[in-house]
């Protein structure tokens, strides 16, 4: 008798092992086979091997940051992160859009990169020292953005420093809210806070004048003072009170991915440098510049046996997203699908800004 | 002689409209007071919200990103899966007006009258282009198709049960796909989103959780110490806990501490499926409660007249103790449904797109619409509203039907 309720009991657990296995469709890719067979010879990479038997990039990014990762309102994925993934997609399969962007929250970023989870993380992610030895390898930076305040224009203010006694409106949890303590105590100021949960209602109260001024981000607050309906009527002060170096990150522990990232990021900013963009690209390949051949594949053997890229990867790269300046402006430059942010210290390091990688060769 | 006779006054009008506020609102000086100063109360509050309502409300954060709130990121070239999906609920929608008649037919009408509507609705072709029209409009025929098909031919009631626990299995499969399926390709969980996602964890999450809550309240009733202790561990474990929590430790701590590469990999790499797991276990845990409950209701002289018949006990439990305790629950598991439903929009914390999760991105992702929150959020309020009340409604009329109430 009880034998026959334990049979029971084990045909319902097969049910349901089915019904989930069939939810499951078709995603059973065993990551584990490339492993094991291409032990000998090494490879360049244990997770390239794994990406190119998959045959899609996995990407942590995010969906809901204006400018650096959103979704447009045919359900795509974009934003300065997210084409950061392209390029790195297109590196590897010729394709753009071989890559599956996984949004995660603020909070999951170290655990997803550390459990290798994902094989990029480019979640808008400011590079720390703590946080490279604990959540992975930092690329490059691709993003040099730095805390500062927005005030109402009528208000008069002309410096953070004037900011005495004044009430200012922050999320609350964040190293934003932090930073902002420590330069109110630093310069001796008087501060309110008034802390709010999430960004959108931080900007609903400076908006209705709950607060003297708001403070986050610079290339956030542009994104916000975009979205007022008079813009003109606030101003981003011209201080900066923390270093926010936004960087690409991948897991420890692999060194021929982490150089394979990092090569992708100086083609995308030595594209810019040698005036290689989208629309060109396929007439510089003709190109008498030497570096620009070397780049391009037509000569030499850059990224192929080191990183085990095809020799045109870098064409593939820029054909998709186009150099830094292009996915720069894509977003947050004059004409920006986002908002508008001068470039200043994002600007290449021939122009006076800070954008700057080691030579490809 | 003669007297002249009493001219009487007309007769106050009791019935109409006039007549019954003359009686509710007005019948004595204290009440019409009292109407007078809650009239001009409401106008006060209300009016602020009905102006904005009215005239202020700019609904084309809403408008614009229709395709996005119902599915999602589900790529544009697969969405007539979606549209057969649709079709395939409102066949068996159809088949189950005319068999079961009674609730089923209340919903079968009104989902062709919604249907109807959507179709017709007066947005521009850029929200809502042609091809999707004619998906929705056809849904109407459908379960009209329906209805005449189980006219013509005879569909027993255990039959459409059946067809639907099939269809339920067909729809995962279309809308997932495979690799090795030509026509098919395979769509990522990560694409599912939108309302389609928050319609899936729920009703994914009360199917998979139904033979595991049976088992669990069976456990529970157990005579094994080991098997009783371990169901009880197990759902007081996890009634213990807020779904909220449950999501973080699957989202955040399962992929650290479940090896990797394994066949669990499915689980293991896949934030959604590890949602479906989380909101799966969780609503075990009250559904075992729920039948737990049932099972108490059937009496133990039944149990004894099954035994005494010479029923062993895995067909007293089969055949006698479950169909009678089931019965007794099916409303609270529709209730549960409904819990489940609002439950479900937690996901969108651990940044899963459902339809909470893509209002949220919607707003802070494009400048454009960062001032349409409170759109985006009454339009939400609204949809969920729908839902949980027709569920209720139904999880009433079955209540009736049963006649649970009144044993």
């Amino acid at each position: 008798m009880k034998q026959k309720r334990f049979v029971a009991f084990g045909s319902l657990l097969v049910v349901i092992a089915i019904v989930v296995a069939a939810c499951n469709g078709g995603d059973a890719t065993p990551v584990v086979q490339t492993v094991i067979v291409q032990a000998t010879p090494e490879p360049v990479s244990n997770r390239l091997d794994v990406v190119q038997d998959r045959g899609r990039l996995i990407c942590a990014g995010r969906t809901d940051l204006a400018g650096f990762g959103f979704l447009d309102s045919a359900g795509i994925n974009r934003g300065f992160d997210i084409d950061l993934c392209r390029a790195i997609a297109a590196a590897i399969f010729g394709d753009g859009n071989a890559l599956e962007v996984v949004p995660i929250t603020a909070s999951e970023r170290g655990p997803t990169i550390q459990a290798g989870e994902v094989d990029v993380l480019s979640r808008n992610v400011t590079w720390t020292s703590t946080r490279d030895s604990q959540w992975g390898n930092y690329t490059t930076i691709m993003f040099y953005d730095g805390q500062g305040f927005m005030v109402p224009k009528r208000l008069g203010f002309d410096s953070a420093l004037d900011l005495d006694g004044t009430t200012v409106c922050v999320t609350s949890g964040t190293t934003t809210e932090l930073n902002l303590a420590d330069f109110f105590r630093q310069h001796n100021l008087d501060l309110e806070t008034v802390v709010f949960e999430d960004t959108a209602s931080v900007y609903g109260a400076y908006e209705a004048g709950r607060c003297d001024a708001t403070t986050s981000d610079k290339s956030q607050l542009a994104a916000i003072r975009s979205g007022f309906s008079d813009p003109d009527a606030h101003v981003i002060l011209p201080e900066t009170i923390s270093k926010e170096p936004l960087t690409p990150v991948v897991a420890h522990g692999d060194d021929g991915w982490f150089d394979l990232v990092k090569t992708v990021m100086w083609v995308l900013i030595n594209a810019e440098e040698l005036g290689v963009t989208q629309a060109n690209v396929e007439q510089q390949r003709g190109s008498d510049n030497i570096v620009i051949r070397r780049m391009l594949g037509v000569e030499g053997e850059f990224g192929q046996s080191d990183l085990g890229l095809k020799a045109t990867f870098a064409v593939d790269v820029i054909k998709a997203v186009g150099n830094y300046g292009e996915i720069y402006d894509r977003y947050m430059g004059p004409n920006g699908e986002s908002f508008t942010l001068p470039r200043q210290q994002n600007e290449l390091w021939t122009n006076g800004g800070l954008v700057y990688a080691p030579p490809l060769r | 002689m003669t007297t002249s006779p009493e001219i009487l006054k007309p007769p106050v009008i009791t019935t109409g409209p006039i007549g019954w506020i003359r009686t509710n609102l007005f019948s004595t000086r204290l009440n019409a007071l009292l109407t007078v100063v809650v009239i001009a109360l409401l106008y006060f509050l209300l009016r602020p919200s009905l102006t904005w309502l009215f005239f202020d409300a700019e609904w084309a954060a809403v408008t614009s990103n229709l395709k996005l709130f119902a599915v999602g990121q589900y790529p544009s070239d697969e969405m007539w899966r979606v549209g057969v999906v649709v079709l395939i609920v409102s066949l068996l929608a159809g088949l189950s007006w005319r068999v079961w008649s009674g609730v089923a037919r209340t919903f079968a009408r009104a989902g062709g009258v919604i249907f109807v509507a959507m179709a017709f609705v007066p947005l521009s072709l850029d929200s809502l282009d042609v091809e999707a029209r004619l998906w929705i409009l056809a849904n109407p025929f459908v379960i009209g198709l329906g209805y005449l098909l189980a006219r013509v031919i005879n569909v027993p009631p255990g039959r459409l049960i059946i067809a639907w626990a099939a269809a339920f299995v067909l729809v995962l499969f279309l809308l997932r796909g495979s690799g090795w399926m030509p026509g098919l390709p395979e769509v990522r969980t990560t694409q599912l989103g939108g309302l389609m996602l928050t319609i899936l964890l729920s009703v994914v999450g009360i199917v998979a959780s139904f033979p595991l809550g049976v088992l669990l309240a069976l456990g529970r009733r157990s005579s094994l110490p080991a098997v009783s202790m371990f169901c009880t561990l197990f759902i007081e474990l996890i009634r213990g806990v807020p779904l909220i929590t449950l999501l973080f430790m699957t989202q955040i701590i399962l992929p650290l501490v479940l090896p990797q590469d394994t066949f669990l990999d499915f689980i293991v790499r896949d934030r959604v499926m590890r949602a479906f797991v989380a909101i799966t276990v969780f609503s075990a845990a009250y559904m075992a409660e729920n039948v737990r409950g049932g099972l108490q209701a059937v009496p133990l002289g039944q149990i004894d007249a099954a035994k005494a018949l010479g029923l062993n006990g895995f067909n007293v439990t089969l055949y006698i103790v479950l169909p009678q305790a089931l019965r007794a629950v099916i409303p609270a598991i529709v209730g549960q449904l409904i819990t489940l439903l609002k439950d479900t929009s937690l996901v969108a914390i651990v940044a899963l797109l459902d339809i909470v999760g893509i209002g949220r991105s919607i707003i802070l992702g494009n400048v454009e619409w960062r001032g349409s929150q409170r759109e985006v959020y009454l339009f939400l309020a609204a949809v969920f509203w729908i839902f949980t009340y027709s569920m209720s409604y139904a999880s009433r009329r079955l209540e009736e039907a049963l006649g649970v109430g009144r044993r």
